[in-house]
């Protein structure tokens, strides 16, 4: 008797959880969020960074003091609880207004999904908008023609980094082509340093080094191709030859022994190379800020020296091209209530003045035209205006590939890569993996 | 009938728990089931997929390989646990004062959260800069890089963190056991090894059945050590089943191939608890002390 009626019991509270449960879904799939479903305040949504967000945080006041037609706030998030809450809200109605992006692909995600607004109208509306931007990173966000985003932060490019100290005393110049890296390589090895710090436990860094050969090798269609997930696209000769370079690189001993287990942070590939035991890392712009805190001697005693990727003899791509990540950008939801205020805020406070001194004083390389004499009277300006200049010179600028490339095929690419540089991948064996996908 | 019903208390009072496990285990094991039935990157609402997912995991090399190396793992920190956190927790169980001091210092991991641990150990390891590449006979091992090292430094880890959880299992146990038997066994000329194999470990059984369960489902979930001390790498050395779901899912989000992965620890997890329990009789709840 007493077990029936507890079955019973049971069977009851376990439909009365599943009904509150399912009650529970309807109602959030209905107009209930807050957010930008209902006009009000529209949503701004950006990455978590120290020096940044007051920056943003200021103009979006100066923007909501001096405007009538309507109000915007900032919200910011870490960056893998970002990627996650932003694919979870567009398209429910907690989406935000204006969102932090990539560009590229990983924009090209949101906008096949229909949930992104075009702005190309809103650029030519606005002639001198469209021009105040260097044109290769306002493409960064252009997708089949039309525009989906807008610069908000300052370009970072991947810069080959140096020790000058260790080359001088191991008679090495900086390579200018790939055959003066190999041979600097070699050198730096018999001279008992390692040549290159990598930071291995994060395959992003590793990838630097594929982005860089196959853009020489291959040129900016070969990953064009590939990011619109065209036939054979990974079958491309320029690919396998790409990553046979690599592993003849690996092969030589170019990264060491260890950087299997070197990682970005705090006494990883940074330290290595401000000490002195590697002569090169291949790292984003970021870096120089990075060695600036952590070294500070370093970059004072003038040893830490900056150049472009060396330059490849027969490939396809310019030398003057750049990968890396090309900025940031605000897009706009197409579910949007306050697209007006939203607009306007696009259009006006990204190119203020006061918002791109705020960025260049904390450092950053904004995406406008005419800013040169600016950054180079700034502290650091021999390395802002090489940044500057490297930009405005290239040919083209590849966004990174894990941003580029569609979250899964990006996954195993970044899986695939760390088995290469171990060894347990080979160059072919990477192309059948990734044509697989 | 009045009488029985007050014997016990009304079903009802099973509502709460029930409810939280129905909300908290149930219901997100049932949409977990569902998922692996679909395709979703998180956009919009999930497409029925028929058994696509499925059949792309019987294909999945490297899901093949997690799994065979979340077994390894298993049976590595079963090896390396059980009989140091048994010995430690029978002779902690004594009480002798100098015991009860450094009893205390053995269970100070367990005051650590996994993060902290991960990280120290990542600190200590560090082929660079840690404090291993101080010790001469340690020179020049790459605890985190090697690929074949790397297992067994996991193994260490997870064990140096989990030993002291299990030591308080056991030390507990032995406080049970009658000291009258001990006294008896004396009386009939038995040795301190002859009374841990007759007496202490056999009434340990059921002690070692709920560590080794414990041990066995936990390895099958573990996931923060491993994902801040190592991120499955390097390449996939040590990407085991939970970590290579999680990769799946939120780096790749492929929510609906990620359940699937899913179902399939949810089913070893309860598999492995069900068959050793019913293979131990321990189910049967015999007193061991019968007559005591």
């Amino acid at each position: 008797m007493s077990l029936r009626r507890l079955t019973r019991v049971t069977t009851q509270a376990g439909a009365l959880v599943l009904a509150g449960a399912l009650v529970a879904a309807c109602g959030s799939s209905g107009p209930a969020g807050g957010g930008g479903g209902e006009g009000g305040t529209g949503q701004v949504w950006a990455l978590e960074d120290a020096a940044l967000n007051p920056i943003e945080e200021a103009s979006i006041e100066r923007f909501n003091e001096g405007s009538d037609s309507g109000e915007l706030e900032l919200a910011t998030f870490g960056n893998d609880p970002y990627k996650q809450r932003l694919r979870v809200a567009l398209g429910s109605p907690n989406a935000p207004d204006l969102f932090f992006n990539w560009g590229g692909g990983n924009l090209k995600e949101y906008v096949d999904a229909g949930q992104v607004e075009d702005l190309t109208g809103l650029l030519e509306e606005n002639p001198e908008l469209r021009d105040a931007f260097l044109p290769s990173v306002l493409a960064g966000a252009e997708l089949d023609g039309k525009n989906y985003g807008l610069p908000m932060r300052g370009m970072q490019p991947v810069v080959l980094f140096y020790n000058q100290a260790v080359l001088d005393s191991a008679g090495v110049e900086v390579p200018q082509t790939w055959d003066d890296l190999l041979a600097a390589v070699d050198t730096l090895n018999g001279a008992g340093v390692t040549p290159i710090a990598l930071a291995g436990t994060q395959a992003w860094t590793e990838l630097m080094w594929i982005e860089y050969i196959l853009d020489r090798v291959g040129g900016p269609e070969v990953f064009q191709a590939i990011r619109d997930g065209e036939e054979g696209a990974w079958e491309d000769p320029a690919v396998l030859e790409s990553l046979e370079m690599l592993r003849e690189l690996i092969d030589r001993g170019a990264f060491g022994d260890d950087f299997a287990s070197v990682g970005y942070d705090v006494g990883g590939a940074s330290t290595i190379l401000a000490q002195g035991d590697a002569a090169f890392h291949l790292m984003g712009s970021w870096e120089y800020t990075n060695q600036l805190n952590d070294s500070p001697e370093f970059v004072e005693a003038g040893d830490l020296g900056w150049t472009t990727f060396p330059a490849i003899e027969g490939g396809a791509g310019d030398p003057s091209n750049l990968v890396g990540n090309v900025s940031n950008f605000y897009s706009l939801t197409s579910s949007s209530a306050n697209k007006e205020a939203a607009r306007e805020y696009l259009s006006t406070a990204l190119t203020s003045d006061e918002y791109i001194s705020d960025l260049i004083e904390a450092g950053d390389v904004p995406p406008v035209q005419g800013i040169r004499d600016q950054l180079a009277e700034t502290e650091n300006g021999d390395y802002a205006t090489f940044i500057y200049d490297a930009t405005a010179d290239a040919d083209s600028f590849q966004l990174s590939w894990d941003q580029d490339l569609p979250a899964d095929e990006a996954t195993e690419m970044l899986t695939q890569l760390e088995q290469f540089f171990l060894g347990n991948q080979t160059p072919q064996g990477f192309v059948d993996a990734m044509s697989g996908v | 009938m009045a009488v029985t019903r007050q014997d016990r208390p009304s079903g009802w009072y099973l509502a709460p728990a029930v409810t939280f496990f129905g909300a908290f285990a149930v219901l997100p094991m049932v949409l977990v089931v569902y998922l692996s039935f679909t395709s979703w990157n998180g956009f919009g609402f999930p497409a029925l997929t028929g058994a696509e997912n499925w059949s792309r995991l019987i294909e999945d090399g490297r899901a093949w390989d997690s799994l065979r190396l979340t077994l390894l793992f298993m049976v590595l920190t079963w090896v390396v646990q059980t009989p140091i956190a048994m010995l430690i927790g029978v002779w902690a169980a004594g009480h002798q004062r100098n015991r009860a001091v450094l009893s205390s210092f053995f269970f100070l991991p367990l005051l650590l959260s996994t993060a902290a641990i991960a990280l120290l150990w990542a600190a200590v390891l560090d082929p660079n800069f840690g404090a291993t590449q101080a010790l001469p006979f340690l020179d020049g091992v790459n605890f985190l890089g090697n690929t074949e090292l790397v297992v067994y430094t996991v193994v260490w880890v997870i064990s140096w963190q989990y030993i002291p959880f299990h030591t308080l299992l056991y030390q507990a146990a032995a406080r049970q056991v009658p000291q009258s038997l001990y006294e008896a066994a004396t009386l009939d000329g038995a040795g301190r090894y002859r009374q841990f194999f007759t007496i202490t470990l056999p009434l340990l059984k059921y002690t070692v059945i709920t560590s080794t369960v414990l041990m066995l489902v936990g390895s099958v979930t573990t996931f923060d050590t491993i994902l801040i001390l190592t991120g499955g790498g390097p390449g996939t050395a040590t990407r085991i089943l939970p970590l290579h779901m999680y990769i799946t899912g939120f780096s790749g989000f492929e929510f609906g191939y990620a359940s699937a992965i899913a179902v399939l620890l949810l089913l070893l997890g309860a598999g492995l608890s069900l068959a050793v329990t019913s293979a131990t009789g321990f189910r049967k709840m015999q007193s061991q002390q019968e007559g005591m």
